[in-house]
């Protein structure tokens, strides 16, 4: 074995002990471990396969920043693939399992890849699987053929199939100063921000606070750097104007300061408290930002970097010092830099053994030299690792180097390790800044992109500006506090640090080349010759380097890979690596799980529209249906009907003597002011300002392109007052298109409007005896031909409320619509149900309501679909020539008024089968060979009146189809057969029932 | 982005509808200039820079703001009610 448990030390837990599984494994951590640090304390290195090659791969960091551990997570019954082993916190039965590899990890098939790496190269699909010019996999064909199959073996974990039962929410905050990380120079700029008085929000990726304190091994204030943070963090929380959130990533920085956050609240728990979500989505509004981020370590890029036990100099360390994990017995140490030496000196500390510092550099410091010595070890200057060997490390090849040069000299010489930890410098977490600034400046003496000039209300603090020692974190840490609170720098004296003067500065080595696969960005298998391979091909900007080899996408960024990568281009083309740019950091930082975007904003959060009557619908056994947020009765099944026999009994009793509908969801307006009879005359196509007080009128909007808009009717209740009713889907766009209208283009009309569609309760009644129903019901006023005609308007009461009866018909029917007051809705609706008892009346729903427009050939948004015009659905007699309206200057176009339109018609199904909605007409054909489209089905019922089904359609030409036979065409449902094309006014075309 | 509603004050803007551009003049209502009926409906200049454009504060007061803009920064340089700045002139492209 060869990682494993420390006896002592660690920020761990060892009074707790928690069972974990791992491939279906049995094992035991520590509470406070990470997943990486329990299964290294396991000894188990090996962790999952490679995305391309399938290579073994291992623990690489200890971070958000891991390429490598990625594994797939069970909780709850459901699968959560491709998450850092880094990043899970152990908790008690936590199940997770290695990925890509198959039949398992030791063993895995799919190995055979690296056999034929060459063949795998950087635009390997693109280039292999272009299809022959000819054939039935001709170009992009043969790829989709392919895919099928590389898909299965290339790639990382499996997503679930389930539903995700979790809950997930959103919360915005607001606050004076946002501290991004606490770690030491987070943690002095909160509390310096918090002390002037501010209200601060302290957010923390991790679980613990206090960053690099945590594994420094350094003193700070005369104590263990640990144990300062946690004094510190105790201050902060005592605070009231404090909000400290861990186990937070900040992962965006939007317009306005607004920053987005992600708050893992029931991850690491075994069983989450009850109503607690599993993740929280914050989104804060800060008056100042302090990013105090810190560093990422990146590696350098050798042949064999991938191997199990090759990892960050930093990550060995923080294993053994945060964690008491040994992540090696025999360790060796491969470096640019003198960062890698504390972490020898700190493993040598902990137990294990260093047998080999390699560093580039020809010569080191003083401080370097001493921290070696404590290691045991004196360094091999000007050395570098050329290879390794064994499937979990076992040896690591070395030899004599030049910096200057990059030129290797002398034998190869062998060196057994099991664990290899790399320092190729630290580059600054720019990622957050670079969203919110300028472009990020190359920095020379760092050899890494320091953060950029802000666009946006922040200041860096600690690691993050580049300045890595952790005597500077404190100092720009309690300045970036205090000047984000409006106040001056202070010169106070700050806690005292004891840490070896190293010299972080890396030399500019980047890459060693020699034979052998070397990784660059070790989660999507690009290696240091791919990167080449797309220079070659003329891939030379930065951007598009990223999107042929994928270099630096998928889960973890790129944040390891991102400077090698650039100094390997950069290398290709002879250029400085400034000059060949940087990608730009996009949100998120880190993964973001989609739950916590939707949150509250999908499933049983949506509001719901009830209309006034709801409740007597439901309790009459009514089917309820969706409609928009509306809930609307589809039909009133009685014992044993199907939703076809309910309709088509519902259908055929309005036909036969009365039926009531509930139409309280039509749009309402009140549209009312001295200019409203102006104001509609330009709205609509025909004309407003002609109708009589008491009297209502159909009318039809265009949008200013001439496109069809909405239809309704319009009631005029007094000379400068009229109700509008829009349809159900269109009344929040038909509201805001009249207030565009009032405001921007004629902002001289004196005109208001008032969305009124929830202060009436509607109720349509229908049918031949429908006059007979009002009259036995209908106080107040008379309700016969004389003084309700078509179109009419009365006022009256109904069981003592007051009610408006507009005579209009939906239905064909004699009809009527009854508007009250919505809280008197159920009690009128009642009444009316009352009154129509002796006529057998029958409540109906949408099946029904549809069923009966379909017959008569009216339009709703099935037709009105965005795309028709008016004379598409014959509705030209609409257009008035005496004026202008909205859509009268384009609804001329010649593509508008071509009659080979697809133009409304009637279908009847001549095989005595059902239509669909949605289905194609043909004018020949079959199922298996579908002929050329001339049209669709835009609404399709049983007509009771007709003893058919019939439909609406949208057909080319038209008018000039009626009485031509065609077929419906449904790949979808199976469904080929012959219809007729008729004329959309199936039933009374002549409007004799309605009039009458 | 805070847009400042002159009535409500700084909201957010997920409580504001797009209108559109409002440097376009519509052009005289029983005109048949098909050109300029284009230029109203379809054409949009998409500067890299200050743009005047409409908001309505829909989840708000409902009132339609003429925002001047800056596309590159998304910056709010200026806010009035479209429909005074309209009818006092000030709003006139």
């Amino acid at each position: 074995m060869s990682a494993r448990r420390i006896p002592t030390g660690g920020l761990i837990d060892r009074s707790r002990t928690v069972p974990f599984t791992f491939d279906g494994k049995a094992y035991t951590g520590f509470a406070g471990d990470t997943l990486a640090a329990a299964l290294l304390a396991n000894g188990i290195t090996l962790i999952g396969r490679s995305f391309k090659y399938h290579r073994p791969r291992g623990v690489f960091t200890a971070g958000v920043d891991e390429p490598n551990a990625l594994v797939t997570v069970f909780k709850d019954g459901l699968r959560e693939p491709n998450i850092p082993a880094t990043q899970i916190e152990l908790y008690e039965g936590l199940e997770a399992e290695s990925q890509n590899r198959f039949p398992s990890l030791d063993y895995d098939i799919n190995a055979l890849n690296q056999l034929a790496g060459p063949l795998f190269g950087a635009g390997f699909y693109y280039k292999t699987f272009m299809g022959p010019v000819v054939g039935p996999l001709k170009g992009t064909g043969f790829w989709m053929f392919c895919e099928h199959f590389i898909r299965r073996a290339a790639g990382l974990g499996r997503a679930g199939y389930d539903k995700d039962p979790v809950r997930y929410e959103r919360m915005n905050a607001f606050c004076d100063v946002l501290v991004v990380g606490a770690g030491p120079a987070g943690l002095m700029a909160a509390e310096a921000a918090a002390k002037a008085g501010k209200r601060v929000i302290l957010a923390e990726q991790e679980p613990r606070t206090g960053g690099t304190a945590n594994w420094s091994g350094e003193a700070i204030g005369g104590r263990q750097a640990a144990l300062w943070a946690e004094a510190a963090v105790g201050r902060l929380t005592a605070m009231d104007n404090v909000r400290l959130l861990t186990r937070t990533a900040v992962w965006g920085y939007y317009d306005g300061n607004n920053l987005a956050a992600l708050e893992r609240v029931g991850d690491h728990l075994a069983a989450p408290p009850k109503g607690a979500p599993r993740h929280r989505h914050w989104s804060i509004r800060a008056e100042k930002v302090v990013l105090a981020t810190g560093s990422f370590e990146r590696p350098i890029v050798f042949p064999g970097n991938d191997r199990p036990g090759v990892m960050l100099a930093g990550a060995a360390e923080r294993y053994a010092n945060e964690f008491g994990v040994l992540p090696g017995e025999k360790i060796a140490v491969f470096t640019n830099n003198d960062g890698a030496y504390r972490a020898a000196a700190a493993l040598k500390k902990a137990g294990g053994a260093v047998v080999a510092i390699l560093d580039v550099r020809p010569e080191i410091s003083a401080a370097a030299r001493a921290l070696a010595e404590e290691a045991g070890v004196v360094p091999l200057l000007g050395h570098a690792v050329v290879g390794t060997a064994g499937k979990r490390l076992a040896k690591v090849l070395i030899q004599r180097f030049d910096a200057a040069t990059g030129r290797l000299s002398g034998d190869v010489r062998p060196v057994e390790a099991d664990c290899l930890a790399v320092s190729g410098g630290w580059s600054p977490a720019i990622h957050l800044a670079s969203q919110a600034g300028r472009n990020p400046a190359w920095d020379d003496r760092l050899n890494a992109f320091l953060p950029p000039q802000p666009t946006q209300e922040w200041t860096g603090a600690g690691a993050f500006t580049g300045t890595m020692r952790t005597a500077e974190a404190l100092s720009t840490g309690r300045d970036a506090g205090l000047i984000a609170a409006g106040k001056k720098a202070s010169r106070a004296k700050l806690p005292e640090v004891a840490a070896p003067a190293v010299e972080i500065n890396p030399a500019p080595v980047f890459e060693i080349k020699a034979d052998g696969k070397a990784f660059v960005d070790l989660q999507n298998d690009v290696t240091a010759d791919d990167v080449r391979l797309a220079h070659r091909e003329g891939f030379l900007s930065v951007e598009h380097l990223k999107r042929y080899t994928t270099l630096g996408m998928a889960t973890d960024q790129g944040k390891t890979s991102n400077v090698p990568g650039l100094a390997i281009m950069a290398g290709a083309r002879g250029l400085a690596i400034p000059d060949v740019g940087t990608t730009r950091f996009r949100p998120p930082f880190s993964p973001v799980s989609i739950g916590s975007l939707a949150a509250e904003k999908h499933g049983h959060f949506k509001p719901d529209r009830l209309t006034p009557m709801h409740d007597w619908h439901v309790e009459r056994g009514a089917r309820m249906m969706e409609v928009g947020l509306w809930h609307r009765p589809m039909i009133y099944g009685g014992a044993g009907e199907t939703v076809e026999q309910a309709y088509i009994r519902e259908a055929a009793t309005v036909r036969a003597s009365v039926g009531i509908v509930d139409v309280s969801t039509l749009g309402k307006i009140a549209v009312k002011g001295p200019d409203a009879a102006e104001f509609l005359d330009r709205v609509y196509t025909n004309m407003f300002s002609t109708l009589a007080v008491g009297k209502a009128r159909y009318g039809l909007m265009l949008r200013e392109d001439g496109i069809a808009l909405d239809d309704g009717t319009t009631w005029r209740l007094g000379e400068h007052d009229f109700l509008m009713t829009t349809t159900t889907a269109n009344a929040g766009k038909v509201m805001q298109h009249l207030e565009y209208f009032l405001d921007v283009v004629w902002p001289d009309l004196k005109v208001h409007l008032t969305s009124v569609t929830d202060q009436w309760a509607g109720a349509a009644v229908a049918g031949p005896n429908a006059r007979k129903l009002l009259e036995a019901c209908v106080t107040g006023t008379a309700v016969d031909n004389e003084a309700l005609p078509f179109m009419g308007i009365v006022h009256g009461g109904i069981a003592g409320a007051p009610v408006m009866i507009c005579r209009l018909s939906f239905s064909g029917e004699r009809a009527y619509e009854v508007y009250c007051g919505a809280g008197h809705g159920t009690h009128v609706w009642e009444a009316l149900m009352e009154a129509g008892e002796p006529f057998g009346i029958a409540p109906y729903g949408m099946e029904a309501l549809g069923t009966l427009r379909i017959e008569k050939g009216h339009v709703t948004g099935a037709e009105i679909d965005g795309r028709t015009t008016a004379r598409d659905l014959y509705l030209d007699w609409m257009l008035s020539k005496k004026k202008p309206f909205i859509g009268s200057a384009l609804m001329d176009r010649e593509g508008l008024i071509d009659t080979n339109r697809i133009r409304l018609v009637g279908v009847v199904s001549l095989d005595g089968q059902p239509l669909g909605g949605g289905a194609h007409i043909v004018e020949n054909g079959s199922l298996e060979e579908l002929g050329e489209s001339i049209g669709h089905i835009t609404a399709f019922c049983y007509s009771p009146a007709l003893s058919k089904y019939i439909g609406l359609a949208l057909v080319k030409g038209g008018k000039a189809r009626h009485g031509t036979r065609a077929f419906v065409s449904d790949a979808l449902r199976k469904r080929f057969g012959p219809v007729e094309i008729v004329s959309h006014h199936f039933f009374d075309p002549e409007g004799s029932r309605m009039h009458g | 982005m805070l847009i400042p509603c002159p009535h409500c004050g700084p909201r957010d803007l997920s409580e504001f509808s797009y209108q559109g551009d409002a440097t376009r003049t519509r052009p005289d209502p029983a005109s048949t200039d098909m050109k300029a009926w284009h230029d109203y409906v379809y054409n949009r200049p998409n500067p890299a820079g200050p743009h005047r454009e409409y908001w309505q504060h829909a989840g708000g007061c409902r009132t339609h703001l003429l925002v001047t803009r800056d596309t590159l920064t998304h910056e709010v340089q200026a806010v009035a009610f479209a429909r005074a700045a309209l009818n006092d002139g000030a709003g006139k492209p």
